[in-house]
């Protein structure tokens, strides 16, 4: 999800704080579900990778949290928040999940949904003039920057000549 | 009508802890979000609301939600929640299921509970295939969809929902793609907010017997004119349509269904002088 | 006309026609007449096949004390015409001293009426009617009927005014001038059949159906809520509901099929409200499936079934008990849930109102096994005694702390409801196998357990002692040679039978079971106890009844088995024949 003209109506710093939060919130509650889901299905691999995924999220909203106490913070309504799709742009599209997903795929589309979050703020950062919004929308893009790389780090471990050609040999089963 | 006083709810208020068992990609996990963010929005508490389906995989959605629920058989949801709702005006009803359950056995019922305008909302989602039952092809599956049941393709033109919607004389009719989170709770919201029989179809992939259908996130697109009230522009509209036009077709002005009900409930004890000799 | 000699506890006569002669109207008029004047009665009606203007037979018995079927043979009958009467001649056997009255100018009399010996006579119905202007035939009927069955005039003149009030003083008096010269024609017949004194009976007595019987009950047992979709014979319960339930604060629904309607009482039930449905034998097959979803997750509701002849199409204007197998059996899967059966039109009543008592404590399906013989059967009753018996559901009582088990293991097997709308209760009621949270579970112990929780919550209830009527026609604990098992509507005749042979000194014990299923197999052979020759009588074509008992129990000494399809219901006499041959075989 790329920054468009939403992002130009961020108006205050604080406004930028909830939404940065709200990113990171999504984020963690996202990987927490796609984990669920990878549970259900029995891919030990994603549960594990998610759930890790999970918890830096939780760490990164955690750091926000800090940074929002001493700071006017709007409370937004969630169909208010100005990114232009219904979710936040860090989350990781849920359609795009598949059962025997392995963790290259899975990390792929992590650096996707963190590099649509730098692009969030990089955006910002390019649009206003407002100096203290300019302020925080660089620390943040930095910071998802910074996610980019550990992301791209992770992806290494995981080469593509290494991936393997996963089927299931099963049939579908019949459940009513 | 249910517009219940505001309280803030968050969607998480709305789901329930058990994980799906639907295959990770599905599109009823979008429509779950989406029901869940509307139903934040429209501050109902969770326990006015009644989350009414079938037989199907979307149809497991109640136990996902934290709503009452009921999971009835195959095809008779909109039966359930008419009874529900008459007898329990106060309550949110969302009857929610797809697309064999809801044309095909539920086919007859589909088109009298668009007839009959009780004040609920009807969500199905539709994967054009039956995917409880192993891919079989579905009334909106194309009549050229090869499968195991129906070698070469149905040959069969596919119902068109939102035409026998307009038609048996909903109130609100409108198709969303699942994908498109924003779009899909608008339309819930509103759907929802609407009095009568609300009816949405929401076009959500089926990613195990339907892979091709992750298609649609590009094939969808806005319908390019507004809604409207007025049925026979909404029937010209509808009948070029192509399937991907996603956005609300129609708002009607149709009084919802009444029961005649009595204000005040009287002594059965009157109900014998008829027989008195 | 010669004064009446021998007074008589009973009477039946018929009064047919065709074309809209209104032969129907006439029987209800005669009715009423009577139960004015203080008689019991009851009428039930023949019809052919068409929607209007077919052949109708109004057959009326009127007695000196309740009755609940037929008697074995009519004293008279009056044919405004003769056309097609053969349709009902076996349902109208004349007694030997009888009379038939009809009109030369509508037809021939039937073979059957003219082999059996009775006096005929002739009457110009049509003629006399038209010499009076606005005149109708049926009304001479009606006044030849009243005085030859020694009915006040006048009160038939007054039950005329009252019918007629929305149609004018024109029509009324028409009326009014053809009862006299039908009365005074009565004077030229050398018979009459007069009624002896009516036994002292309550002070209030009603005319009523049993569909409509059923349809109070059910809004007595608390009913406010009923989805309808019509079938014959059931349709006058959901006819008569619609503006009663709008009354007291309810609401009907007319559905699209049975499918949608029984699915919409589950739905208004899960919301709370205790709900109905009525239909009959093809609807009930088409509700099964729902009904096992009631019973999987535990939802109570009403299913009255007014059963006609089957299988299939059948014959839907006739009564039958063939319903007894899909009603206890019907489900697929292990589905144990109630069948309860009326006994007369007046406990069709109470039957209902049990019903709903019963479904909404156990939170589970209960079927009311009706016929056309009751349901569309007009009686005079004692006013029925209120009984306390209203649906109470244990429901959740409010927000819940702890997790709440909609399905939890109890000592009764009824576990407490939450209602849509309190906080804290939400739960997926589910046709699926589940855990006691509602969660879907494949699991051994949550299926058993599961299934043992709702055989165990209906086969324990406290049914008192409404299971079953059991009479003696000697008195209470003493010996007697025979007893009489059947089921519902066939109480009546039994009863009937059971006096009338205690009269020729043969000691009968009637034991007619109201509770079907479950069966209780203690209390049944309890009330056997000392029965040495029972007589099981029933109304199908298989014997399901008979199969029904013995594949429950072993039943005690010597069985023999009555049983016979419709149309012809099982009368008094042909039991009282089948006691008197045993004793002397």
């Amino acid at each position: 999800m790329t920054g468009d003209a939403a992002t130009r109506l961020i108006e205050t710093a604080g406004e930028l704080l909830a939404h940065a939060y709200q990113m990171e919130l999504e984020a963690q509650e996202r990987y927490g579900y796609l984990a669920d889901q990878m549970q259900m299905h029995n891919n030990v691999d994603l549960t594990k990778l998610f759930r890790e995924l999970a918890r830096v999220e939780g760490i990164h909203a955690s750091g926000i949290l800090e940074q929002m106490k001493d700071m006017q913070v709007p409370q937004i309504r969630p169909p208010d928040y100005k990114w232009s799709g219904g979710e936040s742009p860090e989350v990781v599209d849920m359609g795009d999940m598949h059962y025997m997903m392995s963790p290259r795929q899975a990390l792929l589309l992590a650096l996707k949904a963190e590099q649509s979050a730098f692009e969030f703020f990089d955006y910002l950062l390019k649009s206003t003039d407002n100096q203290e919004i300019r302020h925080f929308a660089a620390e943040f893009a930095e910071e998802e920057q910074e996610h980019v790389e550990l992301v791209l780090r992770e992806l290494k471990k995981y080469p593509e000549s290494d991936e393997p050609a996963r089927e299931d040999m099963d049939p579908p089963t019949q459940q009513e | 009508m249910n517009i219940q006083k505001t309280a803030t709810f968050k969607a998480g208020d709305y789901k329930s802890d058990l994980t799906p068992v639907w295959c990770p990609g599905c599109g009823d996990f979008h429509v779950l979000l989406s029901v869940t963010k509307a139903l934040a929005e429209l501050g109902t508490p969770p326990e006015n609301v009644a989350v009414i389906s079938g037989i199907g995989c979307s149809s497991r959605i109640p136990a996902y939600t934290n709503c009452y629920g009921f999971h009835g058989v195959h095809g008779r949801s909109l039966a359930l929640g008419a009874g529900l709702k008459v007898a329990r005006p106060d309550l949110t009803v969302m009857v929610m299921s797809g697309d064999g359950d809801g044309f095909s056995i539920g086919g007859n019922h589909f088109l009298h509970a668009c007839r009959r305008n009780i004040d609920m909302t009807y969500i199905v989602m539709d994967n054009r295939v039956y995917g409880m039952t192993k891919g079989q092809p579905s009334p909106t599956t194309e009549p050229d969809w090869d499968s195991a049941l129906s070698p070469g393709g149905t040959g069969l033109s596919p119902f068109h929902p939102l035409v026998i919607a307009l038609a048996s004389g909903a109130n609100f009719v409108a198709r969303e793609f699942s994908g498109d989170i924003k779009g899909s709770t608008r339309t819930i919201v509103e759907a929802v907010r609407h009095p009568g029989f609300s009816f949405v179809e929401i076009l959500s992939p089926c990613v195990t017997f339907r892979p091709d259908e992750r298609e649609w996130k590009n094939q969808t697109h806005a319908a390019a004119v507004e809604a409207t009230d007025d049925p026979a522009r909404a029937a010209r509209r509808i009948m070029t349509d192509d399937g991907f036009n996603v956005g609300i077709l129609y708002r009607g002005h149709r009084k919802p269904y009444e029961t005649h009900v009595k204000d005040t409930a009287g002594d059965p004890a009157v109900l014998e002088e008829e027989f008195a000799i | 006309m010669r004064a009446p000699g021998h007074l008589k506890k009973s009477i039946s006569f018929a009064i047919i026609g065709s074309g809209g002669a209104g032969a129907l109207t006439a029987g209800a008029i005669l009715l009423e007449t009577a139960g004015k004047a203080g008689w019991y009665g009851i009428m039930n009606r023949s019809v052919g096949p068409q929607i209007r203007g077919g052949e109708a037979a109004a057959l009326v018995r009127l007695s000196t004390h309740p009755v609940n079927c037929m008697a074995e043979s009519f004293d008279f009958v009056i044919a405004i015409d003769w056309r097609n009467a053969d349709r009902f001649a076996a349902e109208m056997p004349l007694a030997a001293d009888g009379l038939a009255i009809g009109d030369s100018a509508g037809g021939d009399v039937p073979a059957t009426i003219v082999a059996s010996g009775v006096t005929l006579a002739q009457l110009a119905m049509k003629d006399l009617a038209g010499s009076v202007k606005g005149g109708r035939e049926n009304m001479i009927a009606a006044g030849l009927a009243a005085k030859l069955a020694g009915l006040p005039i006048d009160s038939v003149m007054a039950v005329i005014e009252a019918k007629l009030a929305s149609k004018g003083e024109e029509a009324i008096n028409a009326s009014r001038t053809c009862i006299s010269i039908g009365a005074q024609e009565a004077e030229r017949f050398e018979h009459s059949f007069h009624l002896d004194k009516p036994v002292p009976g309550s002070a209030r007595r009603w005319l009523i159906t049993g569909n409509e019987a059923i349809g109070l009950g059910a809004v007595r047992g608390g009913v406010r809520f009923a989805a309808a979709y019509p079938i014959t014979p059931a349709t006058e319960v959901l006819e008569w509901l619609a503006p009663a339930l709008t009354r007291v604060g309810g609401a009907l629904v007319q559905a699209e099929d049975e499918l949608a309607s029984i699915n919409m009482a589950i739905g208004a039930s899960f919301g709370g409200r205790a709900s109905i449905t009525a239909t009959s034998g093809p609807g009930l097959a088409l509700m099964v499936e729902a009904l096992g979803l009631a019973t999987a997750s535990e939802i109570p509701i009403v299913v009255v079934d007014v059963m006609r002849g089957g299988p299939s199409t059948g014959i839907p204007t006739k009564s039958e008990q063939s319903d007894l197998n899909i009603a206890v059996y019907g489900c697929h899967g292990d589905a144990p849930h109630i069948v309860v059966a009326p006994l007369s039109v007046a406990d069709c009543l109470f039957t209902a109102q049990w019903a709903v008592h019963l479904a909404e404590a156990m939170q589970a399906p209960a079927i009311v096994l009706s016929d056309q013989s009751l349901g569309q059967a007009r009686a005079l009753v004692d006013r029925p005694a209120d009984i306390a018996f209203v649906g109470k559901r244990k429901v959740l009582e409010s927000e819940v702390e702890a997790t709440y088990h909609r399905y939890a293991l109890t000592g009764s097997g009824v576990s407490p409801m939450a209602l849509p709308g309190t906080a804290g209760g939400q739960y997926t009621a589910d046709g699926l196998t589940h855990t006691t949270k509602g969660i879907p579970s494949s699991k051994e112990s949550d299926h058993q357990n599961q299934l043992d929780k709702r055989r165990h919550k209906i086969e324990s209830f406290d049914y008192g002692n409404h299971w079953a009527d059991i009479e003696t026609s000697n008195g209470a604990g003493t010996e007697t040679q025979f007893t009489i098992l059947t089921w519902g509507s066939l109480a009546g005749p039994a009863r009937e039978a059971m006096h009338i042979l205690a009269a020729e000194g043969i000691a009968v014990k009637l034991l007619a079971m109201r509770l079907i299923s479950p069966f209780l197999k203690q209390s049944f052979l309890d009330a056997l106890q000392g029965s040495q020759r029972i007589l099981i009588v029933e109304q199908t074509h298989s014997g399901q009844f008979h199969e029904y008992l013995r594949a429950k129990c072993d039943l005690p000494g010597e069985v023999r088995h009555f049983h016979r399809a419709g149309p012809k219901l099982i009368g008094p006499a042909e039991i009282c024949t089948r006691i008197r041959d045993w004793k002397t075989s």
